[in-house]
């Protein structure tokens, strides 16, 4: 598939469950794997503002501690923290020239294999609820169609993320945010209990939540919420085999 | 007017590192005869714009529910509505997400048709109702009442929100506290002892609940009461146990 096909197939995707009853968690999932294969970056994380004063990580194209690292770590410094202050997009061509403005970020950064960072700002009016995190792992900006995929991508999120198509005041702007804040400390601590109880690292284990969410049709924060209440027997969610992909359409073979 | 003085916050920009040291400081002052959640709720009052404060404990560990209140009023309040079975703290806890109400005398009012009418009879028309609760363990819920209408952002919403972690933890470590027998817990270790940011701390927390066979917040209560005794902070011993470096299968240290 060329990008153009795969760009118009992701956004019709997202468009779809938009509105339907979707899953902010997984939704927010998607579109962190949608950035690593619709832009030219090899991982992407989505960080909310937790109106304490912080960025928390919401959703990650991987659930590898290093990288969910470097997204904790921009609390306190690191381009998310400065494109959530300021309100516009902060790229870091090469992270190493970063490295006396954020050093703890730039070592991490740097750590992990990466070396090109992005941050795009989610935005409601002139509000900034948070930050799309991008990194690449060779040095460069984002080119011009990157940039402007990347900020659809962010608004996307931003949309789904405030389930009310009109958020009519801040009271409801909180109670959403705080929503999807309390999703993914659910999702962690699912995790917690898959990995221990099947031996599996952190991405793993995550990615056996989604596969049994998926082949159970349920939401992934559902899911997540009844293995940690103990309502959802984890063995199942543990032993949950990989679907066979469909069969592609004949029509593509056949069609001339 | 002690405990006003000690948390005179009004004014200030929101500081939250500050204000989790006051109100740390307010649970450690035992000289007052206060519950932990009254004192907590007058620091509420004294560091946001509300004027009355209740916390309800849905369950501790023994499956019992208590609360605190900063007056009789927020605490009449509080108990009227588990008695009429709505309101916002019901509604905030269900789904687990704040419910804030700026004007009960608007459309929102509605939800609540005996509630709604008993707040405004008490003379409060604003009300916030916040989850106690950390990902899937459910707490509780901390309600804030207000005379006068407008709603609560920015600043007052940050601390308000600060506010609800310290109290979270606060029920988390008086259960942690009851391990260690009934001195119960120098509140407060480290810097970070309310810190509930690192995706660690969730993950250990499944963990633990695997390895013990115990609920989400018993397992929580384990691995605070273990960091506490062992003189380290919860993040740490959070990796330690995600890193695969640590077990809480045996029993607490020292």
């Amino acid at each position: 598939m060329d990008q153009e096909q795969q760009l118009s197939e992701a956004f019709v995707a997202l468009a779809d469950s938009l509105v339907a009853d979707y899953d902010v968690a997984d939704l927010l999932r998607r579109l962190a794997d949608h950035c690593v294969t619709l832009l030219d970056v090899a991982a992407a994380g989505l960080l909310l503002a937790d109106q304490r004063g912080s960025l928390q990580v919401v959703a990650a194209s991987s659930e590898t501690s290093r990288l969910l690292e470097l997204f904790q770590l921009q609390h306190d410094q690191g381009p998310c923290l400065d494109c959530y202050h300021t309100g516009t997009a902060v790229t870091v061509p090469d992270v190493d020239l970063a490295a006396r403005r954020w050093p703890i970020f730039t070592a991490e950064t740097r750590a992990a294999g990466y070396r090109s960072v992005h941050a795009l700002p989610m935005r409601l009016r002139d509000e900034v609820i948070g930050t799309l995190n991008l990194f690449g792992t060779r040095p460069g900006r984002l080119d011009d169609a990157d940039a402007r995929i990347g900020q659809a991508l962010a608004d996307v999120a931003t949309i789904a993320i405030l389930q009310e198509r009109a958020i009519r005041h801040q009271e409801m702007l909180a109670e959403q945010l705080q929503h999807a804040l309390t999703s993914r400390v659910v999702i962690e601590q699912a995790k917690g209990v898959l990995a221990e109880r099947g031996s599996l690292d952190m991405d793993q284990a995550f990615n056996r939540l989604r596969r049994h969410a998926r082949n159970t049709n349920t939401r992934l924060t559902d899911l997540a919420r009844g293995i940690v209440d103990g309502t959802v027997d984890s063995t199942a969610v543990l032993t949950s085999h990989r679907r066979r992909q469909p069969p592609p359409p004949s029509i593509r073979g056949s069609a001339r | 007017m002690s405990h006003r003085a000690c948390v005179a916050a009004k004014e200030r920009v929101s500081d939250p590192g500050r204000l989790r040291r006051e109100l740390r400081a307010l649970l450690a002052d035992r000289s007052r005869d206060a519950s932990v959640l009254e004192r907590l709720c007058t620091g509420a009052v004294s560091a946001l714009p509300v004027d009355g404060a209740a916390i309800s404990v849905t369950a501790d560990t023994a499956g019992q529910g208590y609360s605190g209140a900063s007056d009789p009023a927020s605490a009449h309040l509080n108990d009227l509505q588990f008695a009429l079975g709505e309101g916002p703290c019901w509604d905030a806890t269900r789904h687990g997400h704040p419910v804030l109400v700026g004007d009960l005398t608007g459309p929102a009012g509605r939800r609540w048709p005996m509630f709604t009418p008993a707040v405004l009879a008490a003379g409060f028309q604003g009300i916030f109702a916040f989850p106690l609760q950390i990902g899937a363990i459910r707490l509780g819920a901390l309600d804030l009442v207000r005379a006068r209408p407008g709603s609560l952002e920015g600043d007052a919403l940050a601390d308000a929100l600060i506010v609800v972690d310290v109290a979270a933890l606060t029920v988390i470590d008086a259960a942690a506290g009851d391990l260690r027998g009934p001195a119960g817990l120098p509140l407060g270790v480290g810097p970070d002892a309310f810190g509930m940011y690192r995706a660690e701390i969730h993950q250990a927390t499944g963990m633990v609940m695997a390895q013990l066979g115990v609920s989400a917040q018993e397992a929580l209560v384990r691995l605070r009461a273990y960091a506490y005794a062992a003189g380290r902070t919860p993040d740490e011993v959070a990796r330690d146990i995600v890193g695969r470096r640590l077990r809480l299968d045996g029993d607490l240290p020292g």
